[in-house]
């Protein structure tokens, strides 16, 4: 590994900025995340930033149990995230669908639809569980260099 | 000529997914579609599906905001059909909860409100005080969000040191009066982005059925705590702000109010805690109900939350269980108030309402 890419991994585990997508969440984690970010906690000191857009973005922070109306959104979003990306499955529900299992209007659990790199399990997840999470996909972001992992592409999905 | 701008479904300015379509002309909104059903999960009908305890902690994740009230909600109901009263030593824990809740998920509207109006300082500040309720609520539940304190009956949890909950309330109130109600009371930066936009009228807001402090902001004095008192709020001593005007800063205005008659509510709640037990002797694990339907209402931070519980005698799972959400009749109040407004003005004006998608769509 040359020195520029030693660099650029240092950047990239030094400054993950986080997109958030809501599929079909109980706002429980939501704020949590957003607690996360506040003073108490203080996610800022990571690097950690919320961004608007998920072009911006390099870490893509999922919570709810994946309804139908929100595989389409999941799929355009992850595609939208530019390489390198790491997935995080805040809460219960992305992983396996929490109490709503069984449930026909759901899609999930989110493994099915695009690779999680990191569970966070909780329901909801404490905002120091959040962090780590961020943390360890952070260094995931790092390791993985300028490898990406096409699994969907932007092309494919309707963005 | 009018145009449409689409805001959502996945969009920086809402929490949630929701969509709302702006018509409009130049930069004036004239009119405004909104489209939910993003977090359907099917909760109703999975409701069917499980038993009496179960229920309970499905219906503690419609909404993660005001879990609490919405078992509260659900345990009233249930309670009707298997004639239970709770003691009082449980009513008033109800209480201490279902106002520390109102006050987390007022601050919490308030530093939301604060980012939206650009003024991030008072989004932090807001979440560092949003904090303080929360420790005091772990300090009695043992969680952050999902508190798990409402069973048939009574409440799980026992308050076991009313009085160290007593001091770290009051710390919490001089914290409010100290920054949040004279930043939103007074600073000109929030009222002026505020005063005159979104504007309800009492005869609109009436004439919609808004409910909570939507409607309080339009001048109808409405609250289901003094109107139809549950838990032990008879007993408590405290007023309803209620502000004419009904535009956004009358609303911020009204939720500031709320906070400190909640402050007030949980300090008598605290002093006067009841001695005794916290939920009916007996097996916990099996309950006997009747044939019928029960209604039951309780005043969640955002208005009036609705159960209605059928069941049938011997069953051990809900025949139906409906919600009404206080979102669900405060939503359509929006298509009235960006009539006319500025488009830059739209993001705090629905934010305005407290909108909570994952009660209505559930």
């Amino acid at each position: 590994m040359n020195l520029w890419k030693r660099l650029m991994c240092y950047c990239r585990r030094r400054s993950p900025w986080l997109f958030h997508l809501n599929s079909g969440s109980c706002n429980g984690c939501d704020i949590e995340i957003v607690a996360a970010l506040a003073p108490r906690y203080d996610a800022e000191q990571l690097g950690v930033r919320l961004e608007g857009s998920p072009r911006h973005a390099d870490i893509l922070c999922v919570t709810g149990p994946v309804t139908r109306n929100a595989v389409c959104a999941i799929k355009t979003v992850y595609g939208q995230v530019c390489g390198p990306k790491a997935v995080v499955a805040i809460g219960s529900c992305p992983a396996t669908t929490n109490v709503f299992i069984d449930s026909r209007t759901l899609d999930g659990p989110l493994g099915k639809h695009i690779p999680v790199d990191v569970f966070v399990p909780g329901c909801p997840p404490r905002p120091d569980a959040i962090i780590e999470g961020v943390a360890k996909a952070a260094q995931i972001l790092a390791e993985r260099g300028d490898e990406v992992p096409e699994v969907i592409t932007a092309a494919e999905v309707q963005a | 000529m009018s145009y449409e701008i689409p805001m959502g479904p996945y969009h920086p300015g809402l929490e949630e997914p929701y969509k709302l379509n702006m018509i409009c002309e130049g930069e004036t909104v004239k009119d405004a579609k909104l489209h939910i059903g993003f977090n359907f999960r099917g909760i109703e009908h999975l409701a069917e599906t499980r038993n009496y305890i179960q229920v309970i902690a499905l219906m503690e994740r419609v909404c993660g905001i005001c879990s609490f009230i919405h078992t509260l909600t659900l345990c009233q109901a249930m309670e009707k059909l298997t004639g239970l009263t709770p003691p009082p030593r449980a009513q008033y824990i109800r209480v201490i909860m279902g106002e520390l809740e109102r006050l987390h998920s007022h601050v919490l509207w308030a530093g939301i409100a604060a980012k939206l109006m650009g003024f991030k300082t008072m989004f932090m500040t807001c979440f560092e005080i949003r904090e303080k309720v929360m420790d005091v609520l772990q300090a009695i539940s043992g969680n952050r969000v999902n508190y798990a304190m409402n069973r048939i009956g009574g409440v799980n949890r026992d308050i076991q040191d009313p009085l160290s909950i007593l001091a770290m309330v009051e710390a919490l109130e001089n914290e409010m009066t100290r920054t949040i109600i004279p930043i939103f009371t007074t600073s000109k930066t929030a009222t002026s982005r505020c005063a005159g936009i979104g504007v309800l009228t009492t005869e609109r807001a009436r004439s919609l059925g808004v409910v909570g402090p939507v409607a309080r902001a339009s001048g109808i004095g409405q609250d289901l705590r003094k109107e139809a008192p549950y838990a032990a709020y008879a007993e408590m001593d405290f007023s309803v702000p209620v502000v004419p005007d009904g535009d956004v800063r009358a609303r911020l205005l009204v939720r500031a109010l709320e906070i400190m008659e909640s402050c007030k509510i949980l300090r008598q709640a605290l002093a006067k805690l009841p001695p005794g037990e916290i939920a009916p002797p007996g097996d916990s694990s099996k309950f006997s109900f009747v044939t019928g339907t029960a209604t039951a209402r309780v005043e969640a931070p955002r208005g009036e939350v609705m159960y209605s519980v059928s069941w049938k005698e011997g069953a051990r799972m809900p025949s139906r269980v409906h919600v009404r959400t206080p979102t669900y009749v405060n939503m359509p109040a929006v298509r009235f108030m960006v009539q006319g407004a500025r488009l830059a003005d739209t993001p705090l004006i629905q934010a305005a309402v407290d909108p909570c998608y994952s009660c209505t769509d559930r």
